[in-house]
């Protein structure tokens, strides 16, 4: 079972190597990344330097091209697969069938793993992504345990999913709620709820409003802990309850999880978090290593150790933590 | 340009289901889709239920297509959408590729709908191939990026084989999830939801705390707060849209027909209400609302 971590950068790249990581992801700046953040991720010189690096290592890199291409600017879409293919990449994380189609016809070596942006997640869509020889499917955050098993059970595609971080609570690359409130998704631009429209407001009492393109998500008391206003995660009114309608401010943490994801055969853990620093990779990726390494010994008697939780809970949004729609009672 | 009835994306009673449809037989509609879209645990109606109404309004001389899931989880789930693509006498609209590979074992043409993520000219044209024959274009897609794609070459010249579908009324799905939100909204676990959705016809409204409507709760699916309204619009679609689709609602959609009808070359232009938005198909965030100049503000 591999340990898949994010980098944006090439120290936070470093940190996933040193501290334990199978394999890493990263993205090209610009439009084909669907973590397009300003100042982060890699041009295609950052690239032949990392696969460098991470190959010296003895390790995987996987790139992610994973937004769906424009109509004029295919050609960026059609360039990343190219630069990443004369990198020597292990692995491209593609979403559009135009780019899967491309990459499997002109590089039929490359290993192609589907993104969680295609939102792929039944054993039927599945098989119609074998057409592009893909390899490896990326899980959506939308499926419980049990639906999980019976994919890996059904299918002889390898099975991604996500253990660690931010939590999307919709089928990814299928929510268009941030261009709807902005007029840029992850789909179009690669960005949810982008910080140009973000916008802080003090209240008089002295808390906070945070607003997004004017909307407000949320308000906050002057003793709260004011979070990002990622679009999903605000409280809002509901008949005549006002809280978190969507989701709370709470992280993915599937340490518990780990030996059936083990057990069922999942090929690869993905940490998220390509926007996050270098310390934060560090600090993750050294916890999972240990886990998996434990589980890998001994599954029938992993329990998840306490400071790993700590840690864990430490680095996560609100500094909470859910198994969000691994578990069945999740509402 | 023809008109559509998507299929009805909330929970209601069977009789309201059955008496919508004996409404839609009597009205000049061109195409109707039916079926479960949203969630399997809505089981009113359940497949040969659709199924005999479909032959009803097919008799009505309605064209008539089977609409399936967008978010598919459980083997169920699959078991139920294989009858909808073996029911042997309906067009299918595929809202996930999941059902676009059971199509394809029986060569069988579809629908695709605006879920597919179709963005450029390159997934457009391999989707055609795979027997696409009518083409849902995504909710966040503007008139200008439609345009831009239609006028590719490679399109163009397939153009004759594929029809475009736009929706143009009604709350947009925007995200589906593993959560049901409106189960939550009670404060009940998924499992345990009591199929609570029959309670909310128009799903539930979900507002900021400074009084903006800004997401309707339907279940697993969540829509736009304000109501998509492209009824100013329809002019400008000449030559881009070939069928137009209103969403269900529980009251007045026959009559939104005929306002869509009356007004396909801009002669009955209509005010959009305070909570109506055509910001998308202006190349604006969904939620925007540009009303041009009115002739009673003269």
């Amino acid at each position: 079972m591999e340990l898949l971590c994010p980098a944006g950068s090439m120290p936070a790249l470093k940190a996933a190597l040193e501290n334990g990581a199978d394999a890493v992801y990263v993205g090209f700046k610009g439009e084909t990344n669907a973590r397009h953040f300003a100042g982060l991720n890699l041009d295609a010189t950052g690239l032949r330097e990392a696969v460098k690096l991470v190959h010296s290592y003895g390790k995987k890199i996987h790139v992610a091209i994973n937004t769906f291409a424009h109509v004029r600017t295919w050609d960026h879409w059609r360039k990343a697969v190219d630069d990443a293919a004369a990198a020597g990449v292990d692995v491209l994380i593609v979403a559009d069938v135009a780019v899967l189609a491309y990459a499997a016809e002109r590089y039929p070596r490359m290993e192609l793993h589907l993104s969680v942006q295609a939102s792929a997640t039944n054993a039927a869509a599945i098989d119609f992504y074998k057409q592009f020889n893909v390899k490896r499917v990326v899980l959506p955050r939308v499926l419980s345990m049990q639906q999980v098993r019976s994919l890996a059970r059904t299918t002889d595609v390898d099975l991604e999913v996500f253990a660690f971080g931010s939590l999307c609570i919709m089928a990814e690359g299928r929510c268009y709620l941030s261009s709807y409130m902005t007029g840029q998704s992850p789909n179009t631009a690669g960005a949810c709820s982008p910080a140009e429209f973000v916008r802080w407001d003090e209240t008089a009492d002295g808390g906070l409003e945070s607003r997004l393109n004017g909307i407000m998500i949320d308000r906050f008391a002057a003793d709260e802990t004011a979070g990002y206003p990622t679009l999903c995660k605000g409280r809002f009114k509901v008949g005549d309850d006002t809280y978190h309608a969507l989701e709370e401010p709470t992280s993915l943490n599937t340490l518990d999880l780990l030996p059936e994801l083990y057990r069922e055969g999942i090929a690869s853990l993905k940490i998220e978090g390509r926007q996050r620093s270098p310390a934060y990779v560090a600090q993750i990726t050294r916890v999972w290593r240990q886990a998996i390494d434990r589980v890998m010994t001994d599954p029938d008697h992993f329990t998840a150790q306490d400071e790993w939780n700590a840690v864990l809970a430490n680095l996560s949004e609100g500094s909470q933590t859910t198994l969000g729609a691994y578990h069945r009672k999740w509402k | 340009m023809k008109f559509s009835f998507g299929p009805i994306l909330y929970f209601w009673p069977r009789l309201e289901v059955e008496k919508f449809y004996r409404e839609v037989a009597d009205s000049d509609v061109d195409c109707v889709y039916l079926g479960e879209a949203v969630c399997s645990k809505r089981r009113e109606l359940k497949f040969d239920d659709y199924f005999r109404i479909a032959q009803e309004l097919r008799e009505a001389g309605k064209q008539v297509c089977l609409s399936t899931m967008t978010l598919l989880e459980a083997p169920s789930e699959l078991r139920e959408l294989r009858k909808y693509c073996d029911n042997g006498e309906f067009l299918v609209e595929a809202n996930d590729v999941g059902a676009i590979s059971l199509l394809n074992e029986q060569k069988l043409p579809f629908v695709g709908g605006a879920a597919l993520q179709i963005y450029n000219q390159h997934s457009l044209r391999r989707f055609i191939g795979m027997g696409m024959k009518r083409w849902v274009i995504p909710a966040e897609l503007s008139r200008d990026w439609l345009a831009e794609l239609l006028a590719e070459p490679m399109i163009e010249s397939v153009r004759d084989c594929f029809e475009t579908e736009l929706m143009g009324f009604g709350h947009l799905p925007l995200a589906w999830s593993g959560r049901c939100f409106t189960a939550r909204s009670e404060n009940r676990a998924k499992d345990q939801c009591e199929l609570c959705c029959i309670k909310y016809p128009q799903g539930r409204t979900v507002t900021s705390q400074d009084g903006t409507e800004v997401f309707v709760l339907n279940g697993i699916q969540t829509q736009s707060g304000s109501r998509y309204n492209l009824i100013n619009q329809l002019q400008g679609m000449h030559g881009l849209v070939d069928m137009l689709r209103l969403s269900p609602e529980p009251s007045d959609s026959l009559t939104w027909l005929q306002r869509f009808r009356m007004n396909q070359d801009g002669q009955r232009p209509y005010r959009l209400a305070r909570n109506e938005s055509n910001g998308y198909w202006l190349k604006l965030a969904g939620l925007a609302q540009v009303n041009e100049r009115m002739e009673d503000d003269c």
